[in-house]
């Protein structure tokens, strides 16, 4: 029971370790809200799956943060974005072709 | 039903910590999320732009959030669960109004 | 917005008692009556302002389709996990990001939230803005030359499958 949950404590945190790479390595500040918001998301969701396993006692309250995760994490990293995009931040193109014009209409 | 001085003993953890015997596994994560904080704290500090250090802002608020998590386990004491869901909603709305002050001057 | 429907006054209150007996835990006389008052204060005093849950339907089956939509969305959601750390562990990091268009077919104000929330944890995709019909994305990995239509069946149609099962 232990090993099981230790698994997805790792899985979690290998996870996020990820995240916060591609926070470190893209290039663009949409690129890193995508690799950080996904990431630790999922992150959460197995490390709160591993404490569900070692502690049954506490669900309602694990459940209650999960679910409150799920629902705000997106909308937060969706709120920035679309500031930044209002605020006229541009978008990283790759630099071997010429950037392309998106479809607006 | 625990009385509240047993309640504040198990919160503030002076006595009567129960031994949290740490595996191989546990430990490699810890030191997963601290690199992943530490790579963080790096965008945070260095980050060539402004937008760049709010998204770590985020990131790390949803770590720190996590870690409290963890820590309610290290502890055994449900409390830290829900000290984990008050500051989770508190960065949310603190993102949320720094958002909407980005977006307002130019709207 | 439709002003005809009523403020979902029943559904505010059933939804802070659950809460309340998530968060408590027991079935005591006084914690039971205090969350009953207190969910009814709730409920009384915002629910004018919640029209937003107007877009639920309330029938059997849709409990049926939510639990099916979850299970989609949870797949997609390590999906795009795998998806992105095969994408930072790369030598030279594969991206061609650009902004698109994307048309949607829901109807209400809470669709639209459902809708973006699953495309932004969904492999490369990120919403920015929502529009009247359409949602901005962000596309981590965007074709030459796609469409609106390409887009929106690459992106959305899936997931708005499985959402009219309980949403407009």
């Amino acid at each position: 029971m232990r090993l099981i949950a230790d698994c997805f404590f790792l899985l979690g945190a290998l996870f996020i370790f990820l995240g916060a790479l591609g926070l470190i390595r893209m290039p663009d500040v949409y690129n890193r809200i995508q690799a950080g918001t996904k990431a630790v998301t999922l992150g959460a969701m197995a490390i709160f799956i591993g404490l569900f396993i070692l502690f049954p006692q506490w669900g309602a309250k694990l459940f209650i943060i999960m679910g409150f995760m799920l629902l705000t994490n997106p909308v937060s990293s969706s709120a920035i974005a679309r500031s930044f995009y209002r605020s006229g931040i541009k978008v990283w193109h790759h630099p071997s072709k010429q950037p392309q014009e998106d479809n607006k209409q | 039903m625990k009385t509240l001085a047993s309640i504040e003993q198990t919160a503030t953890g002076i006595s009567n910590i129960p031994i949290w015997e740490m595996t191989t596994l546990e430990s490699l994560a810890v030191l997963l999320i601290v690199l992943a904080t530490l790579m963080c704290l790096y965008r945070l500090l260095f980050g060539p732009t402004t937008p760049d250090r709010i998204v770590s802002a985020d990131t790390l608020s949803v770590i720190a959030t996590i870690m409290l998590c963890g820590i309610a386990g290290v502890f055994q004491s449900v409390l830290y669960l829900d000290v984990a869901m008050i500051y989770g909603v508190l960065s949310f709305v603190g993102i949320i109004a720094l958002a909407k002050a980005i977006e307002g001057d130019k709207s | 917005m439709n002003k005809r429907i009523s403020p979902p006054y029943i559904l505010t209150f059933f939804i802070c008692l659950l809460l309340w007996l998530l968060l408590t835990g027991t079935f005591n006389r006084e914690d039971l009556l205090t969350g009953l008052v207190v969910s009814a204060l709730v409920a009384y005093i915002s629910a004018k302002n919640l029209l937003i849950l107007n877009g639920l339907i309330i029938a059997p089956y849709s409990l049926l389709a939510l639990i099916n939509y979850l299970g989609y969305f949870l797949w997609a959601l390590l999906k795009s996990n795998i998806d992105l750390a095969q994408r930072v562990v790369a030598k030279e990091i594969p991206i061609d990001p650009a902004m698109i268009k994307v048309k949607t077919t829901m109807q209400s104000d809470l669709g639209k939230l459902i809708l973006a929330n699953s495309i932004t944890l969904t492999p490369g995709t990120l919403s920015v803005d929502v529009t009247d019909d359409f949602l901005l994305v962000h596309w981590i990995d965007c074709p030459d030359g796609t469409s609106i239509e390409q887009a929106t069946q690459a992106i959305a149609e899936d997931f708005e499958y499985y959402l009219k099962g309980f949403l407009k």
